[in-house]
């Protein structure tokens, strides 16, 4: 008996979160993407920074409005600058770790091989309650790959790359915890967008990206927004969810649907575009508000070329940058059927109203 | 592998069951008789009917963990240590809770929302929670009971040369050891003692010792090792792949002069490498074995242990086997008569 399959990109984001892929080395991710990307167009592109560039054309003859859907599949990563006595090695960082969750945590060295590694950390046997009371900074702490120092040296370089280790795991409601979900659970927004789109008739051009080095500055954003020229550029990025301590316009909540940025980052009509959509199609939506340029692609977009209307949606996700980062995928399904909605509303005419203050 | 499913089995202080019935499976068929006591301790008996001095193999089930004691409206979990644990281990770490082994995670406030003062503090055990994606206290008591363990989520491999990670090597080492030894047949009386709750004071073996009431003890342990970049060599405590290490004196225990040099007369009769373990801190069930009745003699064999306590430790897999073959010597060297004391 034959079951109908129903498309899910839930593995696609798993294979996506055990893989690896810093800035400046996301090669295998953007394979991972680009293969997902495939199912939706054959038209998919690298440019020259390595950002993955798939387009799905809309219908209609003449100037097609264009609309870039971009994620950034890089995470955040270290660098080995020494290999020090004992084969120990010594890192700095591609992408901002809180160095307190270093400590104890597995790592893959990318060295001439993938080496197993491991953060030291010091027994409780050993230490005083002085040294208790402090938080090792970044450069105190040391990688062990548990072998002898003349074979480290042959397998790794100064500049050998460094990534967090975790097999993604399921809790409850839904929700999935590891490494990178910032921002591979925003690669699966573009895939369900691109999903839920097949259902509308849209005459948007739709440039769905996954870009590079986002995590040392938005850089692959830069140049991919430069590249296409789109109309309108909606990064999709995660934000912070709820957890004790945290102020509460940084606290949005797990499972309660998108995000959606208002601010002077965001272009008016595209916040209202999205809401609009969120309203008619009755998807719950959070608002997030921001106050300057916001760490995402967005950033680049605004300021690109003449200047591009930019959009801001992603999930809610706890501990952000730590190798249990926690969100949910009825988010992303959520994040994704807003865009598709978004995406089809857009016309030539909501184009050049853009423009229009 | 025995070792790998010992490692990988939860089993914090007063919480062994799962170890226990694995190290039970693994011998009943290769021993002479198997039997628990009240606290849960598992003897291993064989060749009671041998004549000759009895030894008893000592090595504790526990391992360091975490039992969650309270749920928040929002479904957070707190919890407290059971056992030593250095909450900075704790940060951004995966665990298994409960029967079920379900899945929580222990996270921290992003780096973006930190001040510099925040990122040089230590987070403190009150300041951490587990989270098992529940939405409220109500949905995460559904799931979870209060009392219930949590133990580190780290699975078990081989990496690097010779090596191995996993959690909980302290002692997971000492009981794969035991039951090795155990499998082999001896010409004199040998009981495998896995002992409870070492973790909080060598309870189990308290007891255990005072019941067997052997001629010799041997406790078999997973013990600190600090030989990394930075540490001063008298601050290493053990090096990896040096081989078994001996205790000269611990936190409980001033090793018996005569029973540490027929250790080391065996380990070079026997081309077995060996060093001193060259920290004063910490201890091991021999600390309690040793002032059980009238006083028991004997000393104890670690497997040295790098990051002992935290969710990802090192052992060096020429160290276990040496410490194995140490074991099995001093036995043979026992029945053979030589140890006089």
């Amino acid at each position: 008996m034959s079951v109908a399959t129903v498309e899910n990109h839930l593995e696609t984001l798993k294979s996506m979160l055990q893989g690896h892929g810093g800035p400046g080395f996301e090669q295998d991710i953007a394979g991972i993407a680009e293969s997902a990307f495939r199912t939706y167009t054959p038209d998919v592109q690298r440019d020259t920074l390595g950002n993955v560039i798939a387009t799905v054309s809309g219908e209609g003859a003449g100037v097609r409005p264009r609309v870039m859907l971009s994620a950034h599949m890089d995470e955040i990563a270290l660098v080995v600058t020494k290999v020090d006595k004992g084969g120990f090695l010594r890192v700095w960082q591609s992408g901002g770790f809180d160095a307190r969750t270093l400590v104890g945590q597995e790592v893959i060295v990318h060295g001439h091989e993938q080496l197993h590694g491991i953060v030291g950390s010091k027994p409780p046997h050993l230490t005083t309650p002085e040294e208790r009371s402090q938080a090792a900074p970044l450069t105190d702490l040391f990688i062990d790959v548990a072998m002898p120092e003349d074979r480290v040296r042959k397998l790794v370089d100064v500049g050998s790359r460094v990534t967090l280790y975790r097999q993604t795991m399921d809790l409850l409601n839904d929700r999935i915890s590891g490494k990178a979900l910032d921002n591979r659970t925003s690669v699966a927004v573009i895939l369900e967008c691109l999903k839920a789109l097949k259902s509308y008739h849209h005459s948007a051009d739709v440039l769905a990206v996954a870009t590079v080095q986002e995590e040392v500055g938005v850089r692959g954003a830069q140049t991919a927004a430069y590249g296409l020229r789109p109309d309108i550029a909606i990064a999709i990025d995660v934000t912070f969810a709820d957890m004790p301590g945290q102020a509460p316009d940084e606290s949005y909540k797990i499972g309660k649907g998108p995000a959606v940025c208002f601010g002077p980052n965001i272009h008016p009509k595209v916040f209202k575009g999205l809401q609009a959509t969120a309203t008619q199609l009755r998807i719950p939506y959070q608002l997030e508000l921001s106050q300057g340029p916001t760490g995402t692609d967005a950033r680049a977009f605004q300021i690109t070329q003449s200047g591009i209307a930019s959009g801001l949606v992603g999930i809610a996700i706890r501990y952000m940058h730590t190798s249990v980062e926690t969100g949910s995928y009825n988010d992303i399904v959520d994040c994704g059927r807003l865009l598709a909605g978004y995406v089809a509303s857009i016309n030539q005419a909501s184009v050049e109203e853009l423009s229009c203050y | 592998m025995l070792l790998k499913q010992l490692t990988e089995a939860m089993g914090p202080s007063g919480f062994e069951d799962e170890v226990r019935n694995l190290l039970r499976e693994q011998l009943s068929d290769k021993v002479d008789h198997m039997y628990t006591d009240v606290l849960g301790n598992l003897f291993a008996e064989k060749h009671s009917d041998k004549t000759g001095p009895r030894v008893m193999l000592d090595a504790h089930m526990d391992e360091v963990g975490m039992m969650i004691v309270h749920a928040e409206d929002n479904g957070l979990l707190r919890f407290r240590p059971l056992g030593g644990i250095d909450p900075r281990v704790l940060v951004s770490k995966p665990v298994r809770i409960g029967s079920e082994k379900r899945y929580g995670v222990i996270g921290s406030k992003p780096i973006h929302l930190q001040t510099m003062e925040e990122r040089k503090k230590p987070l403190r055990m009150d300041q951490l929670y587990i989270d098992i994606g529940a939405q409220s206290k109500d949905e995460a008591l559904a799931h979870i009971q209060l009392g219930d363990v949590a133990v580190f989520a780290t699975e078990y491999a081989e990496i690097g040369e010779r090596a191995a990670k996993a959690k909980s090597f302290d002692d997971r080492v000492g009981c794969s050891i035991v039951a090795e030894a155990m499998e082999r047949q001896w010409q004199i009386p040998v009981t495998g003692v896995f002992t409870v709750q070492e973790e909080i004071g060598l309870r189990g073996a308290t007891a255990a010792a005072y019941r067997i009431n052997p001629d010799i003890a041997i406790a078999v342990e997973g013990t600190v090792c600090f030989d990394v970049v930075d540490a001063p060599s008298h601050g290493q405590s053990t090096v990896l792949g040096k081989g078994p290490a001996l205790t000269v004196q611990d936190g409980q225990t001033l090793a018996d002069a005569r029973f540490l040099e027929f250790l080391i007369a065996t380990a070079e009769k026997h081309n077995i490498p060996w060093q001193l373990r060259r920290v004063k801190g910490g201890s091991n069930d021999f600390g309690a074995i040793h002032k059980v009745r009238e006083g028991i003699v004997g000393g104890a064999i670690s497997v040295p242990v790098r990051y002992i306590h935290a969710p990802a430790q090192i052992i060096s897999l020429d160290d276990y086997q040496a410490s194995l073959q140490l074991v099995c010597a001093a036995i043979t060297e026992i029945q053979e008569g030589r140890w006089n004391a």
